[in-house]
């Protein structure tokens, strides 16, 4: 009686299985009209499970993964460290910001492929361009969401700081990280899925190896069960990385918000 | 120990002019004066808070340990009471005893939202204690409390002024009840720009009388 009524009070319920039904269904649709139009042009998933396979079973998909995987990573990390730096400084300071944004604006509105040409035809096809390029697109993103956030920074908290004299590393670590969260979460999300996109279209232009290279080499023989096995591995990882990284950090993270609220 | 000298400071629609006094070890002052004329503003200024104070108010502090209870309770919300406390420089010995002095022995593990309004509020106080402050700066301490808390907290804080003797508080309120329970002396700013019209030493709670009555003068003249 009591649980039934627990239940009707709260929100509807979602239940586990809830989240595997768009997907399969999109599998059941893609193989039918895979198998009725039986062209080359749209493989079955099958052929594409056989790709994979086979790529995997050869090391290639391995090897291009990785290294496709570890320029996200350092892109990422390189993006996030400056971007929240930059933004963080901007939120907090006026007149920083009144000389910085035009700057920002403009490089928010830079498509990526010009920063990925300019970089290649300046320094030459190198890592270094790619990198750059990639972390050039993401920083402007990333200052944007964390100097919303330093401008929700609680002054009142600020203030008790000052007057008992916190370092800077407390004021950082004890004061400001955990009112950032939510926005370092966000530019987190958004970025890692920009910067994988971006990272396979340098690839694409100018490197030899990484999953967009194998992209061009598959498009120019028209290998769609190829392409896809490989964007589709690609999208798996990154969702785990969602999983097993990023969501447990965000409920260790948040769990204060939900414990609180007892008597308040 | 604590010298205000201010010819002119202006701050957020604040205007408050003309101060010069003097608190010493062991005064403890209450400032009283209509809501808005600028009390929690000076006490801003006595703790460093206001940015960039003109070039003619001049808060002289020989270095003294200053804690602030502010309004609200301040506590970082992603942090336990005990994890509070000891970011101030507290040990674990200290919090024990300062949060059994004020009552939240059981509550050193809760986070700030689990607590009630008063029971925050001695969270912070244990916090400003937890410095071992010269001076002890409160910014209306018993704002929202229904009476009962409100007197609770007054005994409770009369008792830790007592074992501190040298200990010197300003505390900001509007109700003379707080001035004739936790004070030995009066601030009354009042006036357009504001200014001490009032600051005097009071003597045994007959005196505090008489300087009320004459306070309800000038408020009504």
């Amino acid at each position: 009686m009591s649980r039934s009524l627990v239940t009707t009070a709260s929100s509807p319920p979602v239940r586990f299985w809830t989240r595997w039904i768009a997907l399969p269904a999109l599998l059941a649709i893609w193989a039918l009209l895979a198998h009725g139009l039986a062209t080359p042009l749209l493989p079955t998933p099958v052929d594409v499970a056989q790709a994979a396979w086979r790529e995997t079973a050869s090391g290639e998909l391995v090897h291009h993964l990785g290294v496709t995987l570890w320029r996200v990573a350092i892109s990422f990390v390189l993006a996030m460290a400056l971007g929240t730096g930059l933004g963080v400084f901007m939120g907090r300071h006026t007149s920083a910001n009144a000389v910085l944004d035009p700057l920002l604006v403009f490089f928010l509105n830079l498509p990526a492929l010009v920063t990925i040409i300019l970089l290649y035809v300046w320094f030459g096809l190198v890592e270094t361009a790619a990198i750059l390029a990639v972390v050039i697109n993401k920083v402007p993103n990333v200052t944007v969401t964390l100097r919303e956030g330093a401008r929700s920074l609680d002054g009142r908290l600020e203030q008790m700081a000052d007057v008992y004299g916190f370092t800077f590393g407390q004021r950082v670590r004890e004061v400001w990280l955990p009112q950032l969260f939510p926005y370092l979460m966000a530019a987190t999300r958004g970025g890692l899925a920009l910067i994988w996109k971006i990272v396979l279209v340098v690839e694409l232009l100018g490197r030899s190896d990484g999953i967009g290279f194998k992209l061009h080499m598959a498009f120019q023989v028209f290998d769609v069960a190829t392409i896809l096995a490989y964007s589709l591995v690609f999208i798996a990882v990154v969702q785990l990385v969602e999983i097993v990284l990023l969501q447990p950090l965000e409920r260790r993270a948040s769990a204060w918000r939900h414990i609180g609220g007892a008597h308040a | 120990m604590l010298e205000l000298r201010i010819d002119r400071l202006a701050y957020d629609k604040v205007v408050v002019e003309n101060i010069r006094t003097r608190v010493m070890p062991g005064d403890h002052v209450c400032l009283l004066g209509p809501s808005g004329i600028g009390k929690t503003t000076l006490l801003n200024a006595v703790a460093g808070l206001v940015p960039r104070l003109p070039e003619n108010a001049v808060v002289g502090r020989d270095r003294i340990r200053l804690a602030y209870l502010f309004q609200e309770h301040r506590l970082l919300p992603w942090r336990t009471v005990r994890q509070n406390i000891r970011l101030v420089g507290a040990s674990d010995e200290t919090i024990d005893r300062l949060l059994a002095d004020v009552g939240l022995s059981e509550h050193s593990e809760s986070l700030p939202d689990q607590l009630s309004l008063g029971m925050a509020r001695r969270a912070a106080l244990a916090r400003c204690l937890a410095i071992e402050p010269d001076l002890l700066l409160m910014d209306e301490p018993f704002a929202s409390l229904d009476a009962e808390r409100a007197t609770e907290l007054r005994y409770l804080i009369r008792t830790l002024l007592t074992r501190r003797p040298r200990m010197a508080m300003i505390c900001v309120t509007h109700d003379p009840a707080d001035a004739a329970e936790l004070a030995n002396r009066l601030w009354y700013l009042d006036g357009a720009p504001a200014t001490l019209r009032w600051d005097e030493r009071i003597n045994g709670v007959g005196e505090l009388g008489t300087l009320l009555d004459r306070l309800r003068g000038v408020v009504l003249a």
